[in-house]
């Protein structure tokens, strides 16, 4: 009876000392189990990304100030992506792919939208070129100064001698 | 002062005049470019959305699923277009109702609905999709190529086409009923009966 006794202790004893060790195994394989892949993410770096882009829906708000539901999922969005290993170059593919070019803040340089890209320089230069002709055309009119030209007497002039007899003739006539 | 002969004068404005003229032909050239791109641009915006009585403008929508459907293979169904999105919550006020009319069209093969997920992500737009127990084929619409072709303003908006791809009906804004939606697709096929 005694051994008997003993050997079931014994046996409980062990089964005690196995079930501990398996539960600190397990309790250990979970500690251990770090953050998941997106949870590695910052927000600097979602956003880093976000404020290159739009909001689909919104107009004219970048997607990292945007406060509406939907903005919040395409952040998680470039989160997932991130975590995925996309770089930036492919999460903004992906997004333009989805959403269409006018996601991207700067637009692509294709169809129309090279228009973005070269009319502010030509307008910036057209206005220059304008401007100076301008100036010079100003300058060119602008009187010469008379160097080295007799001096007209008013006496000399035909115009003011038939002024001044005009205003004698008329002085005379008043003082008769 | 250094005078002028008339005729150099008349020389000297012969090549003014001449000498920039072709610089003022390509300014206005462009000028008149531009202001046709942007006169182009707005009319293209200010058109509105497709009208009743148009024909649709044909595309393929690749479902969540990969399959591929385009509307031209549709022809003599009458077809459901609803665009729609997760986030929208007038989209969830109807989306039991057309789940509802699918299953009930769908035995007759006659009609066809078409959810075009617009503006989403994938993860939230199935997880939508799967809340609502939708069945009929969604996708998303890439590049919003779809939308912009059918100039919507926003979601939930629904476009019904006739079986020779006019445009018969439109709702912008949640479906009432499931009633609301089975009475402007009777009409449809009880025309095709009558005429057929």
């Amino acid at each position: 009876m005694n051994d008997r006794r003993t050997m079931v202790n014994r046996f409980a004893l062990v089964a005690v000392m196995l079930s501990v060790g398996l539960a600190f195994l397990l309790a250990g394989r979970v500690q251990a189990q770090g953050p998941t892949p997106s949870q590695n993410i910052t927000d600097d770096e979602v956003n880093a990304i976000a404020k290159q882009l739009y909001c689909p829906v919104c107009e004219n708000i970048p997607l990292d100030v945007c406060s509406t539901q939907a903005c919040a999922e395409w952040r998680e969005q470039i989160r997932d992506l991130l975590a995925e290993g996309y770089t930036e170059a492919e999460i903004k593919q992906y997004f333009v792919d989805r959403y269409g070019d006018r996601v991207l803040a700067t637009p692509p340089a294709r169809g129309l939208n090279w228009l973005v890209y070269v009319l502010p320089p030509v307008a910036i230069l057209a206005g220059v070129f304008i401007l100076y002709r301008a100036f010079r055309a100003w300058s060119k009119n602008a009187p010469e100064p008379a160097a080295g030209q007799p001096e007209i007497r008013p006496e000399d002039d035909p115009y003011i001698r038939r002024i001044e007899e005009e205003l004698r003739r008329r002085q005379k006539s008043d003082s008769v | 002062m250094e005078t002028v002969q008339p005729s150099e004068a008349a020389g000297q404005i012969e090549k003014n005049s001449s000498r920039p003229k072709w610089g003022r032909i390509v300014i206005w050239v462009v000028v008149l470019a531009l202001l046709v791109i942007v006169g182009f641009t707005l009319l293209r915006n200010q058109r509105g959305p497709v009208q009743i009585g148009q024909a649709v403008p044909d595309f393929t929508l690749t479902t969540f699923s990969g399959e591929k459907v385009a509307l031209q293979d549709l022809k003599g169904k009458v077809v459901v277009i609803n665009f729609w999105a997760s986030w929208c919550l007038p989209c969830e006020q109807e989306a039991a109702d057309l789940e509802q009319a699918w299953r009930d069209y769908q035995p007759g093969g006659e009609v066809v609905f078409l959810g075009v997920n617009w503006s989403d992500t994938d993860k939230k737009a199935l997880a939508y999709l799967e809340r609502f127990g939708i069945t009929y084929k969604n996708g998303p619409d890439l590049g919003t190529r779809i939308s912009q072709a059918f100039r919507i303003t926003g979601v939930p908006e629904t476009y019904i086409v006739d079986q020779n791809g006019n445009l018969v009906d439109f709702k912008k804004g949640p479906f009432l009923s499931l009633a609301d939606i089975k009475g402007r697709i009777e009409p449809l096929l009880a025309a095709d009966k009558g005429s057929g």
